[in-house]
């Protein structure tokens, strides 16, 4: 379980506060409108933001002071998550390798085997500039899939791809996820694709993170604050 | 943990020389008449010298900011030149146009007219006006390229006469940049040292600058030396604080190829005159470049062993001036970190030179730490420049990778060797360039320092100027002015090179 135990955030006159937990393994979307707090949430999380009080922990272990890269989540942000003067192949192995240093023979095999599962094969030579925006974000997806963290945080990802190329990119991380066992935390402001995509939708509006409801009970019968956000 | 390190450097560097001047200066009795003296003729000719400038820049900004001619885009890039000119070149170039064997004479002579000297007041501004007017035409074209394009649009369609445009766009833009850039230009000739050194001298144009090094080096009254660099760092201090609210930028600035399109001054009249004027700041600033290397050529085969020698120190101080500098710059280029490296901008050379070697005294004879003690000052007073050109591209870097960096836990050095560096590689070659190319061409506090076994290039052509040895002078000149340019030239376009990567 990842437990967010009575966290509380708060910047100025923003302020957020959850208490709520999310089990292994399931397509939780994040939804609310903007400024709400949903990227907030995501932030508490992937350990870019600490709470001012509150606890955060995995499978019962706190993690609620680690740094980013000493948690169960990897992240994919809405822009830069690749270093546009890197190749793909060196992009994908500072997964692996975070001093930068040369990949031995079993990592370089990991990473070109990264890229051919999400459709790159043959690819790692070229930097991100040389690809397109559908690309670059399978490029994102094949390094989540090299980190093989439990929990898949995404923070918008895909909001500059068309809508096709973005159905394709969820149908990805679906793979990838259900490949790794992992838990995915998809913000978005699009209800679509909290529909197309999740199992569960924590609603975020008004300060509060909610906890997670099914999506389908969720949009049968919405509540107040979500049918405030959907404007129906 | 390495910008706290870094800022510590720094802040020692420069506070404890400060501290040691401070504690040695003593008894304002001692000052003299010609210390005062010394005091209104640097703030005389810092007014003169930025007015001057100003003034001159005017026309020449307007001309540059409406005409569309050949070679444009080369006059402004050559307006930055002057930057990373070594002063003691410039000033045998003006000697070469203005001195008594020179152009302007021999044509007065020609006329029957009586000659002139480049020594003295005028001497000295003209070569203030030499390297800051160029800065000054960059600062206010910036301005009248700001002016938006449709004001002037506007302008013509209401058939506004060229005294009304004027008045109504370009004066109120005037009104806002000129101050800023007089008071840069007052605050860089305040710290004025080699002009001086080399044009100036006597009871009536003697800078504090230049008193300080007499104090020291001919007096040896290093008491008198703190007492004046005190003066010398309240007066900087006094104009820095008012010159950084009037802030006029740095004059790097790029996008000066654009040509504004005008409607008014299309007239014969206006033309000639714009002509005129750019033709003017051109001769003014080629002459004496183009004379430096036509001297220089037949004066390149006398150059002796011991030009070969300080030309050898001069490329290590800049090299180590330059790394130090770099380094101390990259942790360093935050917000805070700015301000620290401020600090070398308010300190004069001379002062902080003053300062280290009263520190040094005691335990080591400063004459043979000629050389390190000039990198080292040589890093400290291009660091606020360095810091000005690689922040903004340093902070983008961090606000756009630091979270993918801290989701992969990159560690310090793979974020230094595989992101920073690549990333920050144009601002950087740039920034050692210019480091580099001032290093060379410094003539400051290595004159406080030095004996004839330590000098380096500058010095070394000044030497052979006070010798009355002007071919050798000129042609260890033009080699200083290959190696500064081509330093800047080098590192700029390392810079440059593969760094295609978007």
């Amino acid at each position: 379980m990842l437990t967010l135990a009575d966290l509380r955030y708060g910047e100025g006159d923003f302020s957020l506060s959850a208490d709520l937990e999310l089990a292994p393994g399931r397509r939780v979307a994040i939804i609310g409108p903007s400024g709400a707090g949903k990227s907030t949430l995501l932030d508490l999380i992937a350990g870019f933001r600490l709470p001012e009080s509150g606890r955060l922990s995995w499978r019962g272990e706190d993690i609620t002071r680690a740094t980013p890269d000493r948690r169960p989540v990897a992240m994919l942000f809405q822009e830069n998550n690749l270093f546009p003067h890197l190749t793909l192949t060196r992009n994908l192995g500072l997964a692996l390798r975070p001093d930068g240093r040369r990949l031995g023979a079993t990592e370089a095999a990991a990473v070109g085997e990264a890229l051919e599962r999400v459709g790159l094969a043959g690819l790692g030579g070229r930097r991100p500039g040389a690809l397109s925006g559908g690309q670059q974000s399978r490029a994102a997806l094949a390094r989540v899939l090299l980190q093989k963290r439990p929990v898949i945080a995404l923070d918008e990802p895909f909001a500059a791809l068309g809508p096709a190329l973005k159905v394709e990119m969820l149908e990805l991380v679906r793979t990838v996820a259900a490949e790794l066992g992992a838990l995915v935390l998809l913000v978005s402001h699009d209800p679509q694709d909290a529909q197309r995509f999740a199992e569960e939708v924590v609603l975020v509006a008004e300060g509060v993170a909610h906890p997670p409801v099914e999506t389908t009970a969720l949009f049968n019968d919405p509540p107040e604050a979500l049918r405030r956000y959907l404007g129906s | 943990m390495p910008a706290a390190l870094a800022a510590l450097a720094v802040a020692l560097l420069t506070l404890a020389p400060v501290a040691a001047v401070l504690l040695r200066a003593g008894g304002w009795g001692q000052l003299g008449a010609g210390d005062w003296q010394a005091l209104r003729f640097t703030l005389m000719q810092a007014v003169l010298s930025g007015a001057l400038s100003v003034a001159l820049a005017v026309p020449v900004a307007r001309a540059l900011a409406r005409r569309r001619f050949p070679g444009r885009g080369v006059l402004v890039a050559l307006m930055g030149a002057p930057f990373i000119l070594p002063v003691i070149v410039a000033v045998l170039g003006l000697i070469a146009v203005f001195g008594q064997n020179g152009l302007v004479n021999a044509v007065l002579r020609g006329f029957g007219l009586p000659g002139m000297t480049v020594y003295g007041v005028h001497g000295v501004v003209m070569a203030h006006v030499f390297f800051n007017l160029p800065l000054a035409v960059r600062l206010l074209l910036q301005g009248w390229l700001s002016i938006p394009a449709e004001r002037f649009r506007l302008a013509a369609s209401l058939g506004l006469s060229p005294w009304a445009t004027f008045r109504v766009l370009e004066a109120p833009m005037l009104l806002r940049i000129a101050p800023g850039a007089f008071a840069v230009i007052f605050v860089i000739c305040l710290s004025s040292f080699a002009v001086a050194l080399t044009l100036g001298g006597g009871p009536r144009a003697t800078t504090v600058e230049l008193a300080i090094y007499q104090a020291v080096r001919f007096d040896f009254d290093l008491g008198r030396a703190a007492l004046l660099s005190v003066i010398q760092l309240g007066l900087a201090l006094a104009a820095g604080l008012v010159a950084l609210r009037l802030g006029a930028g740095t004059g790097f600035g790029a996008g000066l190829d654009r040509v504004q399109q005008r409607w008014d001054g299309q007239g014969a009249a206006a033309r000639i005159c714009d002509g005129l004027w750019v033709a003017l700041a051109a001769a003014f600033l080629l002459t004496p470049l183009l004379l430096v290397v036509l001297r220089g050529l037949p004066g390149l085969l006398l150059l002796g062993p011991s030009t070969w020698q300080a030309a050898g120190h001069s490329v290590s101080v800049a090299l180590a001036s330059t790394m130090l500098c770099i380094a101390w710059a990259l942790p360093l280029s935050t917000r805070g970190g700015e301000l620290v490296g401020l600090a070398g901008i308010a300190l004069s050379p001379l002062v902080l030179g003053t300062g280290l070697f009263l520190i040094v005294r005691p335990y080591a004879n400063p004459l043979t730490l000629a050389l390190p003690v000039t990198a080292l000052v040589n890093a400290l007073v291009s660091l606020p420049f360095a810091l000005r050109i690689l922040r903004p591209e340093a902070e983008a870097i961090r606000a756009d990778y630091a979270r993918l960096s801290q989701a992969l836990g990159l560690t310090p050095l793979a974020w230094l060797r595989l992101v920073l560096l690549p990333r920050l590689r144009r601002p950087l070659g740039f920034a050692a360039g210019l480091t580099a190319a001032l290093s060379m061409g410094d003539l400051g506090v290595v004159a406080l320092f030095a004996d004839p076994d330590r000098a380096t290039l500058p010095l070394q052509v000044y030497g052979l100027m006070g010798s009355y040895r002007m071919e050798a002078a000129a042609g260890a000149a033009l080699l200083l002015l290959v190696l500064s340019f081509g330093a800047f030239w080098l590192f700029d376009r390392g810079g440059r090179v593969n760094a295609d990567a978007g």
